[in-house]
This record gives C-alpha cells, sequence and structure tokens, in this order.
C-alpha cells in the first residue's frame, strides 16, 4: 500500500482554517477546551485514514443520511482526509458480488484495525431470517464481520437497542448489536442512540480515539458520557419559561440523556423543543413502547 | 471468502434450483430459499454460511454465458435492500424480476397504539424520503378525523416537502445515480483549464470552481491505495460515453454537492427541528408557532436562494449534459402509464388546489382524472394468500410462501395495478401528467429541456426522460417556494383542535420525491385497527399481476443493452433512475411460524 501522502493531505481543497474549526467544534462536543482542536487536527492528519466498514442491517437509512449532513469541514471532507470509508452500501460506486467481497477482504486486511459501523438492528427471529444481503443473512454477516474490528460504533436508536423494528410485539427479533451477538462478542462497542443521532457525536467518537488511544467514557447504557451524560431538560433553554417548557405536553426531556439543545442539529440551526415539539426520548433503550404515547405526560 | 466472490455478479445457468411445487411454508422458510437460490446462482458460501442450517450445497456454475441469467444482490447505491435478476438474451435484458430483502413489519408495531402517535413511526419507513411518511400520516389520521389544518400549517407542510424534493433530488442525482454515467477514473486525464471552460460554456453563471484542485483531491485518493466507496466500480467502461473534462466537472459537482446538501436541509431544521426525521409535525398542524417569524422567514429564504441558484446553474446544466451525451438512453427504459396523487395543496380545496395536479395517463395517452376506486392490488406473483385483486382499504396481508420461482410467486411486493395496467409513479409520472394540463411552468421547463436537448416530448419516456422530469421538477418547486414563504403569518393559527372518535377510517395521499404514496387507516376503540400503506416502489418495483404483466421496471429493463454481462452497469442506469427506497416497499408480516426449514437447493 502506498504510504498516505502528507503532504497531499492538504492540496486538497480545504484549508486547514476551515479544519481547525471543525476540530474545535468536535472538541466542544467532547468537553474538551479549546486548545484540543489544533492536537484533534493532528491526530486527523497522521498517518494512513483508518477504515471504516459501515453495515445497514434493518433500518431506514436516516443515520447514514444524517452523517451525510456532517458539516465544517463536511462529509466528503471526513471520507476524503479523515476516514477510508471502504464499505457503505448507500455511497459505494460498486454493486453486488464485488461489494461483498470488498468487505471480506477489507475486515481481513486490516483485522483488529477497523471500525465498524453497524446502522440498523439485527433481525434474529428464525435465525436471522428476516434481512438478507448478498444471499446471507445479516445475522450472519455480524457474526463474521463485527468480531474482526477494532471496535464497534452502533449508530442509531435500532443498532444500539432495537429501536423501532424491536417495538413490540417485535415481529422479526430485531435486536441491537451487543444484544444480537451476546457474550461471544469481545470488541467494545459504543451506542450511539437517537433517531437519528447527531453526527457530531458520532465524528466526536472517531476524534476522540485518534487523540487519545481510547474510546470515550460510556455510562451504563453504553452511550458516551461526554453526550448523554445530562438530561435533554437540564440543558433545555426553555424549562423556566413556563410558556414554552413542554412537560405537560408529553416532553420526556427529564427522562432521556443526550446533548440536543447544546449542540443541536444541521449546523446549529435547531432542535425539538425549539420546533415546539416535545422530546420523544429517543437515545433511550425501548423508547418506541416505555415512552409512548408521546404526548402524554410520562 | 471464496473464488466464486471474485465474480462481479453472478450469473445462472438454470432457472430456480428450488423445490417447485406449491406447499405453503413459513415466510422465514422462503428467505432461507431465496438463499438457496442465491446459493445457485453463485453465493453457495454465503447460504452455507447461514448457521441456521440450510442445505443449500450446490455448488455455482460460473460464469459465462451471453445468454444467461445476471443477479445483482445487492443492488448498492439505493435506499434498502434489493436484488434484481435479469434474463439476458442476444446481448439485451429479455426478462427482469425484482425482491425486497428486508422486513421490519412496521404494520404489525402500529396495531392497537395511539393513531396520533402514528406519524413518528411512519416517518421512519424511510430516512432518504424522511418528512414524506410522516406527513402522509397525519394527513390520514386527519382525514379520519374530518379536520382541516389551518393555512399556516399547510404552508408550512409544503415548504417541508419542497424542501425535502429539493435535498433528495440532488442527492438523487449526483450521489445515488451520477457514477452510472460518470467515470472517476477518467477525470484523472482531464485538463483543468479545459473543463473551467467547458463548464463556462455550458453554464456561464455557475460558482467558479477550482478544477485542478478537484483534480488533485481525487488523485491524492486514488494514490493513497484507499479508494473508499470508488473501490470495485466498473470503470472504465465502453458505455462510459463522457469525455475526462466531462468527467472532472460532474465528478467536482458530486463533490460541491455534497456540501450543497448539508446546507438545503437546514430549510427543514428552521421550521422542523431538525433533519433527518423532522419534529415539528402534529395531527392538526404544527408546532413551529415560535419559528413562524420574520429571521427565521429570512433564514429559510437564504438557504432557498442558495439552494435555487445551485439547481439552476449546476443541476439542471448537468442534467441536460447527460441528455446529450447519452442520446440512446432517450429511447431506453420506457414505460407507457403514469399515475400521480398529486402535491401541494395550495388551499383548503384537494385535490383542485394542487401545484402538482393528480391525474392517470395511461398508454401515453391524454391525462385522465384518478379514480381511486380503479386501484387494486394483485399477489397472483407475491407470496400471499388468495388470487383476487383487492383495493387497497380492504386489502388483505396473508403471508403464504411457496417457492422462489420466477414463473409462479417470487416477491414480497404486491403488485398494484391501475384498471389492470402497471403503472409508474414519480417524477416522470407528476411532470407528464402536469405538461398535460398545460401547468405553466412544467410546460415552460419541459419545452425547454427538450430543445436544448434535442429530444421530442415522446422521448420523455426513456430513462433519461426519467432523471430529466426529476430535475426539472425540482427547479420548478424551488422555484414555488419562495411565493409560499410568502404566504406565512408569523402570529396565525397552526393549530386545528380535534378529539379521537372510538371508531373512523380515513386515507391520505401524497408524493414523496419517487412518486405516489398512500396510506390507509381504521381506527378502532379509539386506537389503530388496522394500518395499509401503497408506497412508490411498490408500484414500480412491484412484480407480475394476475394477466401475467410485468411491472413498471421490469418492463422499462426489457430490451436494455448490456456489452458486458460481468459489469451490467447498464441495468443499473435504468433501476436507479427509478430511485427506489426499499424499506417502505415491504411489508409485513407476521410468521405464522417461527422456524427455519431446510430447502435442498437441488
Amino acid at each position: 500500500m502506498i504510504d498516505h501522502e502528507k503532504e497531499g493531505k492538504r492540496q486538497d481543497g480545504i484549508s486547514r482554517r476551515q479544519f481547525l474549526k471543525f476540530c474545535g467544534i468536535v472538541a466542544g462536543a467532547l468537553g474538551l477546551d479549546a486548545t484540543f482542536g489544533p492536537k484533534i487536527f493532528e491526530a486527523f492528519a497522521a498517518g494512513p485514514r483508518p477504515s471504516v466498514l459501515w453495515l445497514h442491517f434493518a433500518e431506514c437509512t436516516g443515520c447514514t443520511e444524517a452523517v451525510l449532513r456532517t458539516s465544517s469541514p463536511g462529509f466528503a471532507d471526513l471520507i476524503f482526509d479523515t476516514i477510508s470509508l471502504d464499505y457503505h452500501e448507500t455511497l459505494m460506486a460498486a454493486a453486488g458480488d464485488t461489494v461483498e467481497q470488498i468487505l471480506a477482504s477489507a475486515a481481513e486486511q486490516n483485522k483488529g484495525q477497523f471500525f465498524c459501523v453497524v446502522e440498523g438492528a439485527i433481525p434474529t427471529a428464525a435465525g436471522g431470517a428476516y434481512g438478507w444481503i448478498g444471499g446471507r443473512t445479516m445475522l450472519s454477516i455480524a457474526q463474521e464481520i463485527c468480531p474482526k474490528a477494532k471496535a464497534i460504533i452502533a449508530i442509531g436508536n435500532c443498532a444500539s437497542y432495537g429501536g423501532l423494528p424491536a417495538a413490540a410485539p417485535n415481529p422479526t427479533g430485531a435486536a441491537g448489536v451487543e444484544d444480537a451477538l451476546g457474550a461471544a462478542l469481545t470488541v467494545p462497542v459504543v451506542n450511539l442512540p437517537g433517531c437519528p443521532p447527531n453526527p457530531v457525536n458520532f465524528v466526536g467518537v472517531i476524534a476522540n480515539y485518534l487523540l487519545q488511544g481510547t474510546l470515550p467514557a460510556l455510562d451504563a447504557d453504553g452511550r458516551p458520557t461526554f453526550a448523554y451524560g445530562k438530561t435533554v431538560h437540564s440543558q433545555c433553554p426553555f424549562r423556566e419559561n413556563e410558556s414554552r417548557c413542554l412537560e405537560d405536553f408529553g416532553c420526556k426531556g427529564k427522562i432521556c440523556g443526550n446533548n440536543c439543545p447544546t449542540i443541536k442539529f444541521n449546523d446549529a440551526t435547531s432542535f425539538p423543543m425549539q420546533a415546539g415539539h416535545p422530546c420523544i426520548g429517543c437515545s433511550e433503550p425501548n423508547f418506541w413502547d416505555t415512552m409512548t404515547p408521546f404526548y402524554q405526560k410520562p | 471468502m471464496s473464488e466464486q466472490s471474485e465474480n462481479i455478479i453472478r450469473t445462472e445457468m438454470e432457472k430456480s434450483p428450488l423445490p417447485k411445487g406449491r406447499d405453503i411454508i413459513a415466510p422465514a422458510a422462503m428467505l432461507v430459499a431465496l438463499s438457496a437460490c442465491g446459493g445457485g446462482s453463485g453465493s453457495g458460501s454465503s447460504a452455507a454460511g447461514a448457521s441456521s442450517g440450510t442445505g443449500a450445497t450446490t455448488t455455482p456454475t460460473l460464469p459465462t454465458p451471453a445468454d444467461g441469467r445476471i443477479t445483482i444482490d445487492p443492488v448498492t447505491r439505493i435506499e434498502g435492500h434489493l436484488r434484481l435478476e435479469t434474463e439476458i438474451k442476444n446481448g439485451q435484458v429479455a426478462s427482469a424480476w425484482s425482491s425486497g430483502m428486508l422486513f421490519r413489519g412496521i404494520e404489525t408495531i402500529l396495531k392497537g397504539r395511539n393513531p396520533e402517535d402514528a406519524w413518528l413511526f411512519t416517518q421512519r419507513l424511510c430516512g432518504v424520503c424522511t418528512y414524506v411518511h410522516g406527513e402522509a400520516s397525519v394527513r390520514c389520521v386527519e382525514n379520519a378525523l374530518g379536520i382541516t389544518v389551518p393555512s399556516n400549517a399547510r404552508v408550512v407542510r409544503n415548504l417541508l416537502m419542497g424542501a425535502q424534493f429539493l435535498h433528495d433530488h440532488i442527492v438523487h442525482f449526483y450521489h445515488l445515480s451520477a457514477l452510472d454515467w460518470v467515470d472517476i477514473t477518467s477525470a484523472l486525464q482531464a485538463d483543468p483549464a479545459a473543463t473551467a471552460a467547458l463548464a463556462t460554456s455550458i453554464s456561464p453563471d455557475a460558482p467558479a470552481i477550482d478544477f485542478a484542485a478537484s483534480k488533485t483531491r481525487l488523485q491524492a485518493l486514488v494514490s493513497s491505495g484507499q479508494l473508499g466507496i470508488f473501490a470495485g466500480a466498473y470503470w472504465p467502461h465502453e458505455a462510459y460515453l463522457l469525455t475526462p473534462e466531462e468527467n472532472l466537472l460532474l465528478a467536482a459537482h458530486y463533490l460541491e454537492a455534497l456540501k450543497l446538501q448539508a446546507k438545503a436541509v437546514r430549510m427543514h431544521a428552521i421550521f422542523g427541528g431538525k433533519n433527518p426525521h423532522v419534529q415539528s409535525l402534529r395531527v392538526g398542524g404544527v408546532t413551529c408557532s415560535y419559528d413562524i417569524d420574520a429571521a427565521r422567514i429570512s433564514e429559510f429564504c437564504a438557504v432557498l436562494d442558495e439552494v435555487r441558484a445551485f439547481i439552476d446553474t449546476v443541476y439542471l446544466p448537468d442534467a441536460v449534459l447527460v441528455a446529450q451525451a447519452y442520446p440512446e438512453w432517450a429511447g431506453l427504459g420506457a414505460t407507457s402509464n403514469l399515475l400521480a396523487y398529486g402535491e401541494f395543496p395550495q388551499t383548503e380545496s384537494e385535490p383542485a388546489s394542487l401545484y402538482f395536479p393528480q391525474g392517470v395517463i395511461m398508454n401515453r395517452g391524454p391525462v385522465a382524472a384518478l379514480n381511486p376506486a380503479d386501484i387494486h392490488e394483485h399477489v397472483r406473483h407475491s407470496w400471499y394468500e388468495g388470487e383476487a385483486a383487492l383495493q387497497p382499504s380492504s386489502g388483505v396481508t396473508a403471508p403464504m410462501f411457496t417457492a422462489h420461482d420466477t414463473a409462479d410467486r417470487y416477491s414480497w411486493l404486491k403488485a398494484p395495478r391501475y384498471q389492470g395496467e402497471p403503472v409508474e409513479v414519480g417524477p416522470l409520472a407528476r411532470v407528464m401528467i402536469a405538461y398535460g394540463l398545460n401547468h405553466p411552468e412544467i410546460k415552460a421547463a419541459v419545452d425547454g429541456f427538450l430543445q436544448e436537448a434535442g429530444l421530442e416530448l415522446s422521448q420523455m419516456y426513456s430513462t433519461i426522460g426519467r432523471i430529466a422530469a426529476r430535475a426539472l421538477e425540482t427547479q420548478v418547486i424551488a422555484g414555488a417556494m419562495g411565493s409560499w414563504l410568502n404566504q406565512l403569518q408569523p402570529g396565525g393559527s397552526v393549530f386545528q383542535s380535534w378529539s379521537m372518535p372510538a371508531s373512523a377510517s380515513g386515507y391520505g395521499l401524497n408524493e414523496a420525491p419517487r412518486g405516489a404514496v398512500g396510506h390507509w387507516l381504521q381506527i378502532q376503540n379509539g386506537t389503530i385497527g388496522n394500518y395499509q400503506l401503497v408506497v412508490p416502489s411498490t408500484w414500480n418495483f412491484g412484480p407480475r399481476c394476475s394477466a401475467d404483466k410485468p411491472g413498471p421496471v421490469e418492463s422499462a429493463l426489457v430490451g436494455t443493452p448490456v456489452v458486458d454481462t460481468q459489469r451490467p452497469v447498464e441495468i443499473l442506469r435504468t433501476v436507479h433512475s427509478f430511485d427506489p427506497c426499499i424499506a417502505c416497499a415491504v411489508h409485513v408480516i407476521d410468521p405464522k411460524q417461527d422456524k427455519v426449514y431446510t430447502v435442498r437447493a437441488a
């Protein structure tokens, strides 16, 4: 493999200033002070891009779409300069058996070195028979690929805890990565629930790894505490505002951990309560069953 | 992975190796059987890999045949999990069959829940068509309740839907379909100065791009040896016809569009709280009353202006460039029947006030009024009980797998038909129906495109026509959204109150970027008794019907030339032109038995 062209790295159209700005945002999400921005920059700019294999299972592609929205510098910069997105069905040029071959060989060549991102729940009923890719069950693909990873990022509530397809009566036996693969899985898993989660938190996990060589501290539900350690309500700008607090309209902000009110979505444009809608608790396990009816006070 | 994997596609010498016969077995068994079928055609390792104990032991026969079958699984650059099978004769597609490969059972999950919550569930049918199934659901419940939402709510919904079209169509053109037409490796041979000159000649007002930097960037990716999403593509390939400069132009726009789309979704965030999966709808209206103010309207307007400039100066000229470079494709990929429910209500009166009109075109004739009673769903070639074709409102979903047999039953998608005929839904349907009704903006846009591309109106019925229609309606919607924005009334009502009846029924129709969406609901005891959906990719990707008439995509593929069966990019061109979105197309399933059957692939 050709050595990573460090000199070519910054000839690509994005300026050092833009990239530093991005690193500053990531540092903010991680709760680090601004001086860490340049350190994240250094971490991203060094060495071959870490391989990322992104698996799509029982999902709606909303988490992919969320990460596609990452900005400053943006998704193209992420996949050209930061990571090597070696498998991703929604975006790959190739099709059919070729992509399955790419998946198998990338997982083997980078064994113990790649990040495996899982989007979607894994159907486990009937031996995994409810979801197939390239003639194989999603369950068998997960069983083969996930254990070879350095770490697994379960993006979204479905990959973390089963999400929508696992809602009662869970007709397909859908489960999150850790539940579906069980004790046999020894690779660390970071859950990034949300429906979908904020892409800043996704990039934050990778930045944290590149910066410190470790995965972020996790809570009891396997979520990074930097993003999910405080309740939505405790960060909500409307919590003291009687005319705008939505608690009586079913808001689940007091029982849901996430940083939506501080990071916001889509270049900090808004978040659900700013749009006048109650929090639906989408980063908690089994929220489709435990948080419904959505419009009634919990 | 085994040596079979070195083949780009599986090629079948034989018809389905599965047992024929009509034994009724559980859905799970069908899925195993599909795997076994794949095993027979080249994925033996995968079928064996299913630890559930399939007995698929047939050694694959590979590759060769000029007159065999090509199976593409997975079809990439789409939403969802799609398997496509084609039969090739004399270098052309003779027959095609499609199958959806994932089941989530969302209708089953919805039963017994609060109808008011349904939209948050159904929006998650698809994260690419985010918003669309949420809106269809609130319309459906509102229809059952017999209420009309306030004008502000109607306008916000139109703006959110418009923004969804703009974003979705741009991403589809550049990131899901362009690589069928654009050769990234050829772009590395381009002269950046000549590319800049080309860019100016086809679109003088387009923002300047540093094509040398774009080329360097692509070259750096290739030189790194880490090709990422471009690994394993079909390039070079004789079916790719653009010059190196044209390839670099479109490759640079691929990158520009990635940036632009992230900005475009801010329109959703402004009135929807976030994207994907906006969170500002409610049965009865919208919740974003505080965002209907001068500052937010102006913020929305600024994003809309930037997106609109991109559509006018980059997207449209690029669509024309592809049409001019690939004239053969204005004669391939055709269907003849089109249907649209219509979209963007301008007043309380529907469908009369829909900006994109409702209607039907049969056999490329004049536009007729839509009669919902003429819609039936056939199951003769689907894995459901019975032979009868039923209306969606009285639909029955009783799964029954027999075998994966393309001569018999072979799909979990039902086959919707209008007056017994397959009909295409989506951009081409909307545009041709509007054109037929003399919609002023659509007519001007289509006539302008045809003149520039040197095509006749009849050539809109094609793969290129579908791609062009998508771009043209994007331009027309962007043009209309500014005036919709002006209709918002800060401080005005956004919500119509209601109370949930013990029993009622309703329907909600709208247009996803991919085509006509219908939700049907029965409320029982104040909860969801039954929820049925007929969605775009079921119309377009459904199987043959009782009369053995192929579905729209199945028939559109017939006649498609395939110069290299190992690299069938031509098939992908037409499949992608329909913008498949499979997550919502496959419904069901309440398995009768949670058990895996052993199916022998011999």
